[in-house]
């Protein structure tokens, strides 16, 4: 029996940015967290360097600067006026995290810590800014537990193990959402006056990745189900450091405490591709350096990978090749016991996962997808925009990395991503809570729950013998092919023509699990089929856009070209097909430049 | 090379009680548990039934015991196992709900109970407030746990009656008792002073064992006890 819920608010994730929301909007409004794990089971908890915001703790920094940077890091697709709207709170919304408890490290007066991260740059003199407020190297965990702590501390009503697998819309506004219970498998119909998407990303399209298993896209799989588009899908990051061949990340911080990144020749290659700031350039140059060095024969030992270097004796040769200072003036000079409690939990990876010391030999990394810049389009307050020309959706909000607003733009810069989360986690929450008091619930049409009924009962009932994981390795392998850091038309008209074939043979995927308890079966293939329309979506849109810029580089398109594309991209899937219109990108005071690091 | 998963099973759909199911598999040394796993639900059995998400020992959703001992399975690989027969079950004192997923319910009350939230109703200054990195340093090693539950399922106080608020619990009171910003440490120790708190722990070290963060349990536990006895924080 489908059971029946109501609240004012229904908020879908407990990540980072579900659970800011969800602290601003349960204020004042009844508010509901749905999530498909524990909420301390959320990807943001894999966060790892830092949150950025000009503290200007260590050195002289100003949000301008972070709003500057973050425009040349977006390759100038990012829209300006969000961009500004997020650095200028940036300052506010970290103090706000430290309030609630957040054991930030601490610089030897007793301020927040902050470290350099690649792209933030002090505007002067254009070198690297210490702009990341840390945690040691888990600053998403951090983040993610004192956001839970004070949703427990505040009493937030969380339905925990609840998977959303529709959204419900009358007469074009929003009206709640449909939920499986994994325990039961039961549906449950959640009716709400405001619905926030804060499900995260979808990277595990792609072989090699950083993203956890459940980060399937289901919030903007959902949404454009319904009619609503996604923005600037052919953006999607590839991390420079991942562990090599398993993809686990390994924070920018390595570089921002005086890593590098050596090819099979010893030398430091970022030298070449980005004489300033070297080895802290933006990801999408330093991954794409990397894909360049191994063409030339440069992987390690010919193979797909470099080595990352922590170790004290190369941090310290580089810093003073570089003349890096403390800011008291003096030599910027490490020791292993720094790196240690510093670098914690990469350690501990290193060592658990290849048998690596990092302090005292290099590991081994290639690029990992890592986050998507495009997502569900929305204002700063997260509300969901409809069309190119800003149509707005009465009652429906997304925010954080399932969301596009858009600050990131081509290319996210470290640090942001965090920030994305707290701030426009905040303001979606708080306008989702403003819109409630204001509005009235929809008449629900009969059998609310049907569609997600139909979608399990597909699955369900299928026949052909086609195996879920096979089909989710094929996708996964020509995305990483030919939809990864380099591009190519024929490439991607490749992996557009596999993944249309996927799209049919999973319709022939049927569950083994025919019960009810934790039918985690049933809900792979559906995620599964999730994230095959995201990977169709995205390679459609990356196919269209004819230039190279932030995260797209087109081998048969080198260039940035402004004339053309300075624009985002909208897509709608309908009926199977993905259709794409065009948006202008708001620029505010910074006109495109050549991006140089 | 070859080894043989033998894996808890349990369906509370169609079986009365839980049985044993062997699997055999190549595997890489370095591959994880959970990819075992992760293959045995491919290519065996869609219905086999366990919690995941990271696959990097970071979100604590795949505590397990695997051949006899708590750890993650995303945090084991072969090579670091002796033998090639692993057993894999799902963490002891909890209700099984199917395969190798438990009812975490107890475990959250029990961690909610400890008020693992800071408490400081002064009003906050326009910036951070200030924590020396000595004053950090004392609760750090508390803030990394991942509320995975290793610790407590490896309690044998915690297996004998689960109302022991148990470790991770203690761990989350520990974390906001010795944060220099925090106004409520007296209460919180009022509360581990329970008939079923820390006293309840008898120093075994399970739990420092099976902690995958490699967090100190039982040093925090007995900090904690050492300030009921003393009625002090320091």
């Amino acid at each position: 029996m489908t059971q029946y819920h109501q609240f004012d608010v229904v908020i879908v994730g407990a990540g980072g940015a579900g659970l800011t929301a969800a602290l601003h909007a349960s204020k004042t409004a009844s508010t509901a967290v749905l999530s498909k794990l524990y909420p301390t089971r959320s990807h943001t908890g894999t966060a790892q360097g830092g949150v950025g915001a000009a503290l200007g703790n260590i050195e002289e920094d100003h949000p301008d600067w972070h709003t500057f940077d973050t425009v040349k890091g977006s390759d100038y697709l990012g829209d300006q006026d969000a961009i500004e709207f997020m650095c200028q709170e940036a300052v506010e919304a970290v103090y706000e995290l430290e309030h609630m408890g957040l054991p930030f490290s601490r610089t030897p007066d007793g301020r927040i810590a902050q470290r350099p991260f690649g792209g933030h740059t002090n505007n002067i003199t254009g070198k690297p800014v210490p702009r990341a407020c840390y945690s040691a190297d888990r600053t998403g965990h951090m983040i993610l537990q004192t956001l839970y702590q004070q949703c427990i501390k505040h009493n937030v009503t969380f339905f925990d193990e609840f998977q959303v697998l529709d959204l419900l819309t009358v007469g074009g506004i929003s009206a709640g959402v449909v939920a499986v219970e994994m325990l039961t498998g039961e549906l449950h119909v959640f009716h709400a006056k405001s619905v926030i998407f804060a499900t995260g990303g979808h990277g595990r399209i792609w072989e090699v990745t950083s993203n956890a298993y459940t980060f399937t896209g289901d919030g903007i799989t959902v949404a454009m189900r319904r009619g609503i588009p996604a923005e600037d899908m052919e953006f999607f990051q590839f991390h420079p450091t991942g562990i090599y061949r398993m993809g686990i990340l390994i924070t920018e911080g390595v570089r921002g405490e005086g890593g590098v990144l050596l090819n099979n020749e010893g030398e430091r290659f970022m030298n070449r591709y980005a004489p300033t700031v070297k080895d802290l350039a933006s990801r999408d140059v330093v991954s794409r350096a990397m894909y360049l060095e191994i063409r030339e024969g440069r992987g390690i030992n010919g193979k797909r990978y470099h080595y990352l270097d922590a170790t004290p004796e190369t941090i310290n040769k580089y810093a003073a090749e570089d003349g890096r200072t403390n800011p008291d003036g003096s030599p910027y000079v490490v020791t292993a016991e720094e790196i240690l409690a510093k670098l914690p939990d990469i350690v501990d990876f290193a060592r658990t996962y290849l048998g690596v010391d990092p302090v005292s030999e290099p590991m081994p990394v290639q690029p990992t997808a890592h986050y998507a810049m495009g997502g569900i389009p929305t204002s700063i307050y997260g509300e969901v925009y409809l069309d190119e020309k800003g149509t707005i959706m009465p009652g429906l909000y997304a925010a954080g990395e399932t969301a596009c607003v858009s600050v990131h733009g081509a290319n996210r810069l470290g640090t942001n991503s965090l920030l994305d989360i707290i701030v426009f986690g905040k303001y979606s929450g708080i306008k989702a809570a403003e819109y409630a008091s204001g509005a009235d619930f929809q008449k629900l049409r009969e059998d609310p729950e049907g569609f997600t009924r139909q979608q399990l009962e597909a699955i369900q009932n299928a026949s052909g013998g086609e195996n879920v994981t096979d089909i989710a390795n094929e996708m996964k392998s020509v995305m990483f092919d030919h939809v990864g850091v380099f591009r190519t038309d024929e490439g991607m008209q490749e992996a557009l023509d596999k993944v249309r074939e996927l799209k049919e043979r999973i319709k022939k995927v049927k569950a083994a699990d025919v019960g009810k308890t934790f039918n985690t079966d049933l809900l792979n293939i559906w995620e599964l089929g999730s994230l095959i329309e995201l990977a169709e979506v995205t390679t459609v849109s990356a196919l269209a856009r004819q230039e190279s810029r932030g995260a797209h580089a087109r081998e048969d398109f080198p260039e940035r070209d402004d004339e053309n594309w300075l624009k985002h991209t909208f897509a709608w899937y309908t009926d199977g097909q993905v259709e794409l219109k065009y948006k202008p990108v708001t620029i505010t005071k910074y006109e495109p430049k050549k991006r140089v690091y | 090379m070859q080894v043989t998963l033998r894996i808890f099973r349990f369906n509370p759909e169609t079986d009365k009680k839980g049985h044993y199911e062997k699997y055999k598999l190549d595997a890489e040394p370095t591959d994880r548990v959970l990819d075992l796993l992760e293959y045995v639900k491919g290519y065996h059995d869609g219905t086999l039934s366990f919690r995941r998400s990271c696959a990097h020992g970071v979100c604590g959703s795949d505590a397990m015991r695997i051949n006899g001992v708590n750890r993650l399975a995303c945090k084991v690989l072969v090579q670091d196992l002796k033998k090639k027969k692993i057993t894999v079950e799902p963490i002891l004192g909890m209700k099984v709900i199917k395969d190798l997923i438990v009812d975490m319910e107890p475990f959250f009350d029990h961690y909610r109970s400890v008020m693992p939230y800071l408490v400081n109703d002064e009003p906050p200054p326009k910036k951070e407030r200030l924590q020396s990195a000595e004053e950090h340093a004392r609760f750090e090693d508390t803030t990394k746990c991942i509320l995975c539950a290793c610790c407590t399922t490896s309690c044998p106080s915690f297996w004998s009656g689960e109302k022991y608020v148990g470790p991770a619990a203690i761990v989350a009171g520990h974390r906001f008792i010795f944060d220099s910003r925090d106004h409520a440490a007296a209460e919180r120790l009022k509360i581990l002073n329970d008939a079923f708190g820390v006293f309840r722990c008898h120093t075994i070290f399970n739990c420092t064992e099976a902690c995958p963060r490699e967090i100190e349990v039982t040093r925090a536990i007995g900090e904690v006890k050492k300030a009921i006895a003393t009625g002090k924080v320091d």
